[in-house]
């Protein structure tokens, strides 16, 4: 499964990530699929607390190293499935 | 978290609303300093909203908090904090949002009152009888705020009047002492709570003001871009001129916190020895770079050798390295820390 729209949070601080998440889910429709890239680590926690209270699926939570020039290091790319 | 847990067990819809203003402790602090890595990583107002089964509404205020920081029209506490304008302004933005005129968020529910966790006398200027009041009537809430924790010591409000809260049950606590909230939390069943409020707040921070009061010094106006307050919670911030200074990782989440910046700012890195990442922030000649690096190389595992090389990497990408001699502590001026 492919993700439908992408939510770039790299260098952001949490709450911000999880407001940019909340800000694109408002104009998606349900059953669209979601990434979320981020580098805080807080994310792990607030994104997947922050769908559990607004019933969106968390579909899946990677972790994975960024290289190169532009590179961010670690990322966390979370999956999301809008629901309605 | 007790208000609105009392206000869901009187059968009425709540949903939580939490601002962000770019200066809020929790959550920046943590993701960005490892050493705070040892305790459970979470942001409170979610995890209350989880406790609760209530959704919560994340909202940034960043640029309209601007104005309320910078022209507080009731002034400022003991630092730069202007916790009753603050006050004023988020239950003003909770009307809105209540209106649907904003976001749109909340719209769907059409909410008829705001209710705030806020005790008659427990913070010395948004929490006093005569403010409170003040709040209602400035934010435009009027008797739409409800305080369900001390709502006894205060006038009736439209919820109460229209039966849709009973006001009998609900408190009558006031002043600093916060042992009645705590046993009314472990009645309500909660063993665990977030933190009070005050301490939530880097405005409340005299070293986070005096940053700020510098950075406004040195930019000549009294203004702020997102990344200069985040910029403020990070590092060591050392400013041996005016128009330039340097802000120095501590550890290494800072250091990679920091690294983020490398596109905006002149950047600094010992080569030669291991030692924090650092951001020159302003304008610095070839002589001040130097200096930079001879500073830089103090905070460097180097700092006793009689050399250390430094790279210093320009945001286009351009780099020169530069062999310093480390300064000496007693070299390092007690006026270039920045809010120490």
């Amino acid at each position: 499964m492919s993700a439908l729209e992408t939510v770039d949070a790299r260098g952001l601080l949490c709450p911000l990530p999880v407001i940019r998440t909340q800000d694109a889910i408002k104009r998606l429709a349900p059953g669209t699929v979601l990434e979320v890239l981020a580098t805080d680590a807080g994310t792990l926690q607030d994104i997947p607390a922050w769908c559990r209270v607004h019933g969106h699926d968390l579909l899946r939570i990677e972790e994975y190293e960024e290289t190169g020039e532009d590179a961010w290091g670690q990322i966390i790319r979370i999956t999301i499935r809008v629901c309605a | 978290m007790l208000a609105a847990k009392v206000i869901l067990d009187q059968g009425v819809a709540v949903e939580g609303v939490n601002f962000f203003t770019g200066f809020c402790v929790e959550g920046h602090t943590h993701a960005i300093r490892e050493k705070h890595r040892v305790r459970p990583k979470r942001n409170n107002a979610l995890w209350v909203a989880e406790q609760l089964g209530i959704k919560l509404h994340i909202i940034d205020v960043i640029d309209e908090y601007k104005d309320v920081l910078l022209n507080p029209k009731h002034g400022y506490g003991a630092n730069l904090n202007p916790c009753l304008d603050c006050k004023v302004f988020m239950v003003g933005k909770a009307v809105e949002l209540c209106a649907g005129s904003t976001t749109g968020l909340l719209d769907e529910h059409d909410f008829d009152f705001i209710i705030t966790g806020e005790v008659v006398g427990q913070r010395p200027k948004s929490q006093r009888r005569e403010t409170m009041p003040l709040i209602a009537r400035e934010s435009g809430a009027d008797d739409r705020l409800l305080r369900p924790l001390c709502a006894k010591h205060l006038p009736e409000t439209l919820p109460e009047r229209e039966g849709w809260v009973d006001r009998s049950k609900l408190f009558d606590f006031h002043g600093r002492n916060r042992k009645p909230q705590i046993e009314l939390a472990q009645k309500l069943g909660f063993s665990d709570w977030a933190q009070p409020a005050g301490g939530c707040c880097f405005l409340t921070d005299a070293k986070y003001s005096a940053k700020l009061s510098d950075l406004w010094r040195a930019h000549g106006t009294r203004d702020y871009e997102l990344d200069d307050i985040m910029l403020l919670k990070v590092g060591r911030h050392l400013r041996p001129a005016a128009g330039w200074k340097l802000i120095i990782g501590r550890e290494h989440g800072e250091n990679r916190y920091l690294e983020g910046y490398r596109k905006q700012f002149v950047t600094l890195r010992p080569e030669s020895h291991k030692g924090p990442v650092c951001l020159v922030d302003g304008i610095a000649s070839a002589t001040d770079l130097q200096l930079a690096a001879r500073i830089l190389a103090r905070y460097s595992q180097g700092r006793d050798a009689t050399e250390v090389t430094v790279s210093i990497t320009q945001p286009g990408g351009a780099c020169e390295k530069l062999t310093v001699v480390p300064l000496r502590a007693e070299e390092i001026s007690r006026d270039w820390h920045v809010g120490a």
